[in-house]
Parts: C-alpha cells; sequence; structure tokens
C-alpha cells in the first residue's frame, strides 16, 4: 500500500515537473518565434512600431487605459488609411503600475519588443525617469499627459501635448485676472500630488502680478482627502468669492458637495483635472453648475472632430473618452505629422528617426483635438491656446 | 564538535558569496557577448536594491526576531539624503564613483541614526505591538519627506514645511527638495558592479555578525528574552545594535536605488508599507532567518512580474497565486514532510545507506 502511495506521489510529482517543463518550452519556442518575426520585420522595415507606456493596474488605472484606448484608435484610423509614410504602424502598451522603477522596466521591455517612438508616459512622477532612459538612448518620445517641466526641460528628445503645469497655473490666473472673474480667491490643493502642487505654486506667483489677491490657500493629501470642512470654512472665513480647485475632479466633488452643504457658494475654478466631474457617480450634477474650468477637451464640444472622435471611442471601448485619450489620441496623429514633414522610415536607426522627428517638430503646426494650429518649442513644450469652458445646463461649454 | 560546526558555517557562506559572484560572473559574460535583454539590464540594480533590502531585514526579522513593517521608510531616509548629497556636490565633486561612495555612507549613517532613535522607544515594544509602531513609523517618515522643502542660494540653504514659494529663494536659487515632487535630476551612479559590492559588503556584515558572540546575544534574546536577561546580556545594547544595522543596509539599498532613477518621490508605491510589506515578502519565503533563501527569493519574486509581461493584466492574479503556492511548499507541514522525504540530499544518500 505504501510503496503504491509512494510510486503514486512520484509519478504526480514527475507529471507535474512535465508539465513545467512543457510550458516553459512551448512559452520559450513562442518567444524565440516572435523574436525572429521581430528580427524579419526590422530586417525589412515595414513597419514602425509605437510604445506606449500607463498606468493599467492600481488607483491612476482610469488615465493608463484611457491613453492606451485613445492612442490605440488613432494608430487603427491611420493604418486603415494606408499608415505612415505608406508603413503600416505596430502598436504596444505596457503597464507600469505608476511607478517610475516599472515605468523603465517598461520601456526596456518595448526596447526588446523593437519600440522606434515612445507614446508616454501617462503620469509625470514616470514620464520624468523614463525620459532619461530615452535622452540616452536618443528615441523620440511625445508624452500626451506627464504635464511636469522636468518631463521636458532636461531632454530635447520628449515633446509635450498636454500644457505644462506652470502654463497651467500662470493661464488661469492670468484667466482671472484679466477677464476681473474675482478678488478674493482661495485655493484647495493636493500637496502629494505634482500635478496638483505644480500648478498652484505657478498661480501663486502668477497671482501676484494680477489684480486679484489670494486669501487662503490650504493643502490636503492623498491620505486625507474625503473631509474638506477645515478647509472649506478658513475659505468661508477670508470671503473668497472664487475657489481655485487645482485637483483631479473626484476630490473636487466632494468639495462642491461640502460647499453646499455649509451654505458657501463662491465661484469654482479648474484645470483639466476637472474634466470628467460630471460623470462621477452619486454627484448631483446641478452642483456643478457654473464651475469653470481650463481644459483642452471637453467630450460634448459640437466640433465635428471632437464628435466623431467621441463616438467612435465609445462604439469600440464603450465609455466616454476622457482628455487623456484625447490627448494620446493627439499625441499619435502628432508622430504622424512629424514623421511625414520629416519622412522617416523604419529602415532608420531609432536614433535618426529621432534626430529627423526633431527638426520636423520644429516646423509643423498639427490642428488636433485638444487644441488647434498646435506648435512646438525647442524644450518641447506645446503653445496652444488654452480653452475656458464653463459648464451650463449640466454640459461642458466654450466661454467666448 | 566544534571544528565541524565551524567548517559548517565557512561552507555555507561561501556557498553564499559564491553565488553572489557566479552571478555577477555570469550577467558579465552575457552582456560582453550581447546576449541579455534590455529589461534584464534595467532590472539589475533594482535586483541588487531588493537583495540588499531583504539581508538588511532578514537580520531584523529573522536574526533578532522582531517584526518590522517600516523597513521602507529607512530606505526613504537613506534614498533621499543620499539623492541630496549628490544634488548638492554635482559641481563640488566631479569625480562620479568618490561622490557615490560619499552619498552611500551619508545615506547609511542618517538612516542609522533614524534606526537607532526610532528603535529606542519602539523595541520595548513586543509582536504586533512593535510591527503596528514601525508600520505608523515608515508612513510618518514618508509624510514627512512628502512636505519637506529645501532650496538654496547664493545666501545658503532655504526649509520650509508649507510649499516651494515660502523658500523665498533668490533668482539663482534651484529647489533641491521639492515636496511631493521630490528630488528630480539624481546623477545616475548606480552600476551593477557597485550593486553586486554593495551586496557582498552587506553579506559580509550580516554574515559576520551572525557568527559572532554579538550575534549570539542576539540570537538568544529572539530564542527566549528572560533567559538572555538572566545570563547578564544586555538586552537594550543588542537590539539596538541589531535594528540600526538593519536600518542603516537599508539606507544604502535607498541611495542605490534613487541614484538609479533621475525622479525620485516618495510615493505609497516606492516608500510606503506596501514596499515594506513587499520587502518582509522576500524574507518570509526565502525563509526567516535564512540569508540565502531571502537573496534567491527577492530575485525571483522580483523578475517574476516582469518576465509575465506577456500575460499583460493576468500577471498580478498569477503572480498572487505563485506568492501562495510558494507559502504552502516552504511552510505547510505536509509540504514541508513530502520535501524531506523526497529532498535531492537523501535521493542522493539512499544508494549509499542500501551499500
Amino acid at each position: 500500500m505504501k510503496s503504491l502511495k509512494k510510486a503514486m506521489s512520484l509519478t504526480l510529482v514527475a507529471a507535474m515537473t512535465m508539465t513545467m517543463l512543457a510550458g516553459c518550452g512551448s512559452s520559450n519556442k513562442e518567444t524565440a518565434a516572435e523574436t525572429s518575426d521581430a528580427a524579419t520585420t526590422e530586417a525589412a522595415g515595414e513597419t514602425f512600431k509605437i510604445g506606449s507606456i500607463g498606468p493599467a493596474t492600481g488607483g491612476a488605472a482610469v488615465y493608463g487605459l484611457a491613453v492606451q484606448n485613445g492612442a490605440d484608435l488613432a494608430i487603427k484610423e491611420i493604418n486603415e488609411a494606408g499608415g505612415i509614410n505608406g508603413y503600416q504602424v505596430e502598436y504596444n502598451f505596457q503597464d507600469d503600475e505608476c511607478d517610475n522603477e516599472k515605468s523603465v522596466n517598461a520601456y526596456n521591455t518595448l526596447k526588446d519588443w523593437g519600440m522606434q517612438m515612445l507614446v508616454g508616459t501617462t503620469t509625470s512622477g514616470c514620464c520624468i525617469a523614463v525620459a532619461a532612459e530615452s535622452s540616452n538612448d536618443n528615441m523620440f518620445q511625445i508624452t500626451p499627459s506627464g504635464s511636469s517641466v522636468d518631463c521636458i526641460s532636461s531632454n530635447d528628445n520628449v515633446y509635450q501635448v498636454c500644457f505644462t503645469d506652470p502654463n497651467q497655473g500662470i493661464a488661469a490666473a492670468q484667466y482671472i485676472g484679466s477677464n476681473n472673474v474675482a478678488e478674493k480667491v482661495a485655493v484647495i490643493y493636493d500637496s502629494s500630488d505634482v500635478y496638483s502642487s505644480g500648478i498652484y505654486e505657478k498661480f501663486a506667483a502668477e497671482a501676484a502680478n494680477q489684480p486679484f489677491e489670494i486669501v487662503s490657500a490650504e493643502a490636503f493629501t492623498a491620505d486625507n482627502k474625503t473631509d474638506f470642512s477645515v478647509q472649506l470654512q478658513k475659505a468661508k472665513d477670508a470671503g473668497a468669492d472664487l475657489m481655485f480647485l487645482p485637483i483631479y475632479y473626484t476630490e473636487a466633488s466632494l468639495i462642491l458637495k461640502q460647499a453646499d452643504a455649509m451654505g458657501y457658494t463662491p465661484k469654482f475654478f479648474g484645470c483639466d483635472g476637472l474634466d470628467g466631474i460630471l460623470g462621477v457617480e452619486n454627484f448631483d450634477a446641478a452642483l456643478a453648475e457654473g464651475v469653470m474650468l481650463l481644459t483642452p477637451f471637453a467630450a460634448d464640444a459640437d466640433d465635428e472632430a471632437t464628435q466623431s472622435f467621441v463616438s467612435t471611442y465609445e462604439a469600440a471601448y464603450g465609455e466616454t473618452p476622457n482628455q487623456f485619450a484625447a490627448d494620446a489620441y493627439d499625441a499619435v496623429y502628432i508622430i504622424k505629422a512629424a514623421a511625414e514633414k520629416s519622412g522617416v522610415t523604419p529602415a532608420d536607426s531609432i536614433s535618426d528617426i529621432c534626430e529627423k522627428m526633431k527638426g520636423a517638430m520644429a516646423e509643423i503646426s498639427v490642428d488636433g483635438l485638444t487644441g488647434e494650429a498646435m506648435s512646438w518649442d525647442e524644450d518641447g513644450a506645446v503653445n496652444k491656446a488654452p480653452k475656458a469652458m464653463e459648464i451650463v445646463n449640466g454640459n461642458y461649454s466654450l466661454i467666448q | 564538535m566544534k571544528k565541524l560546526k565551524l567548517t559548517k558555517n565557512l561552507k555555507d557562506n561561501i556557498i553564499t558569496y559564491g553565488i553572489v559572484i557566479a552571478a555577477y560572473i555570469i550577467i558579465q559574460l552575457m552582456s560582453a557577448t550581447g546576449n541579455i535583454s534590455s529589461l534584464m539590464q534595467g532590472l539589475l540594480v533594482p535586483l541588487c536594491v531588493y537583495v540588499i533590502l531583504a539581508i538588511s531585514l532578514n537580520l531584523t526579522v529573522g536574526i533578532l526576531g522582531e517584526l518590522s513593517l517600516g523597513h521602507a521608510g529607512f530606505m526613504c531616509v537613506g534614498a533621499f539624503t543620499g539623492a541630496f548629497f549628490s544634488k548638492c556636490m554635482q559641481d563640488i565633486i566631479t569625480i562620479d564613483i568618490l561622490r557615490f561612495i560619499l552619498a552611500i555612507l551619508i545615506g547609511a549613517v542618517c538612516a542609522g541614526a533614524i534606526g537607532f532613535l526610532i528603535g529606542m522607544p519602539v523595541l520595548r515594544l513586543k509582536g504586533d505591538y512593535l510591527a503596528i509602531v514601525t508600520l505608523a513609523f515608515g508612513e510618518i517618515i514618508k509624510n514627512i519627506i512628502n512636505v519637506l522643502y529645501i532650496g538654496r542660494d547664493s545666501r545658503g540653504f532655504h526649509f520650509s514645511m508649507k510649499d516651494s514659494i515660502s523658500l523665498g529663494l533668490e533668482s539663482d536659487g534651484t529647489v533641491i527638495i521639492n515636496g511631493a515632487q521630490g528630488i528630480t535630476g539624481t546623477p545616475k551612479d548606480s552600476t551593477f558592479t557597485i550593486g553586486i559590492v554593495l551586496i557582498i559588503i552587506t553579506l559580509i556584515i550580516v554574515l559576520n555578525l551572525i557568527h559572532s558572540r554579538d550575534g549570539r546575544a542576539i540570537m538568544s534574546i529572539r530564542d527566549n528574552l528572560i533567559a538572555a536577561e538572566s545570563v547578564g546580556i544586555n538586552i537594550t545594547k543588542y537590539k539596538l545594535m541589531a535594528f540600526s544595522i538593519s536600518a542603516a543596509l537599508a539606507g544604502v539599498a535607498g541611495v542605490l536605488y534613487s541614484h538609479n532613477l533621475s525622479s525620485l518621490m516618495a510615493t505609497p508605491k516606492n516608500f510606503g508599507y506596501n514596499m515594506s510589506i513587499m520587502i518582509l515578502v522576500f524574507v518570509v519565503l526565502g525563509g526567516i532567518g535564512n540569508i540565502r533563501g531571502s537573496m534567491i527569493a527577492s530575485v525571483v519574486l522580483t523578475l517574476l512580474p516582469e518576465l509575465l509581461r506577456g500575460l499583460s493584466n493576468y500577471r498580478m492574479l498569477i503572480y498572487s497565486i505563485i506568492l501562495i503556492v510558494m507559502m504552502l511548499f516552504n511552510w505547510a507541514p505536509k509540504f514541508i514532510e513530502l520535501r524531506e522525504k523526497y529532498s535531492i540530499k537523501r535521493l542522493i544518500k539512499k544508494p549509499k545507506e542500501v551499500q
């Protein structure tokens, strides 16, 4: 009996090892096949390979997935229309979990895949880390939504589709000042977030030159973002008639709700992070009435390009695209414009592609979803007019 | 008997060092012949970081026998002090390697000092309470770094806990630590060779400590506190010794980490309790008190999610299943029985017994 048991367990162990080995074997074969495929296509130079990086898992997954889908949609359209310079485009998205280190790993994975141009990364912190690597390799990189200045400042191969944080802060302060929206301004910002504190700092610096005054500036952190009554009370006591919210929409919706409960009704003003506030679950959209925001993209805008993008996106992915998806979509078309201008082919080396594209980026002007006549300066920052939106009757509508 | 034990230790240590050196030689050969993917190349330094972290935490968890959940906090201190030093000295000390060695020393000393300070009150607690308090301290360190603003201009250093505007910098000033935005533009000094050298130094420190008189005192505290105290062992001293050495080594890992990436931020992902628990997982799955095991576990568990990238989002699922399987394999009594029954050692020995 015992020997039978022993024999059985041995066979089981043997079977397990066999399956394991078999599994390894087949996966090895697959990767080998893949690499050989990649080698042949590379040698023939038949396709452009565009990589993309963003968080597809974890708390920031919404943004990463939007970038993935937006870029994917643009690439499908381009391929159907005949590709870039007559070459088809391959697309590969890698998850970075919104972690700098994982982002560099994702970049290296894409390099092994044979990436020639990078649409990424989605978040600022990761973008700074990856930009250092890509500038080492001289790989062309355009970030849809990495808005920190450090993403582009020290690397001339990196371009942005979105505004830099300081530009947003300055634009917001100038808008409030020049349109006499308010005299006393209160700010609530997230001090643990690069995006939010970056905008706030430049807003505060620019506010000194503007005819309004910041009467209260209160911070919260990622660990403590559900109760804003203290910050609101301070703003109310200081008599602020406008509240500037350089934060994301989830927290902003709570602030609106709590301000309403307190009976405090200043004008609310935000940046592109507020885009999406109307879609928050269990949020009374009536509270957002009259909220002003500077955002490059609104899904309910009535121009033709936006509407066709929104309808195809909704059909393909079953959700309304946000600003990140639009930025990524634009990023791919910007690559197309620059590639066509410079006449690069997939057979060129990565560094050659980057050099040629850099030259082209200085010359092109692209009309996209997130801005008209977008052009780029030497640093890689985008020049486009900010759009001010106001929420009227539960819809975003363009001011002026 | 004593002689035999010593040689066994020596043999054990030689195997541990041998594994590290062999890994180094293999990787160097592979990269010399161009057989290494860029993913692997990018992972080499992080692997060194995690190996050092696992070894250093094993000192607290395995040798001292206290559960610490704040290890990422000490890593954070090391990372920020090291990166701060390098950033300040970038123009003054132009020899990269010298600056990096100084940064490592500073990171280690600062993390060790913080470990000592935290250890003094915290080590009076035991078991779960100690775990909770170290967890809290780890979070506190991360949060303090997140509100810290330090700038430098012609008048010297400026310091604030509010925002970078209140630093009041002159026009020539630069903000070095910018609150939540952390430190950007740290010179990329970390290399695989330095990482391996640091692993070996860590191993020398930890293995020699374990087998020294002090190490035996530390282990006696783990095994029976009252008995240890009754034979005159200074409990506080040895506890603090193990805890602060462990913190200092975590600081070294932090310096290595911060000089590998150009942007350093204290996020919940890299210096939060998730990371502390990650390191603890390396130690527990590799074997508590087993230095070599925790090294291997940290390498395997760091590589796995990257190698499973082909499975896209399923990799998280598979990763957690592998964690559970490894845990069962290592610790479930039935599995231990099974392993002993069919271990390689026994299979080799068996024919001899028959003869």
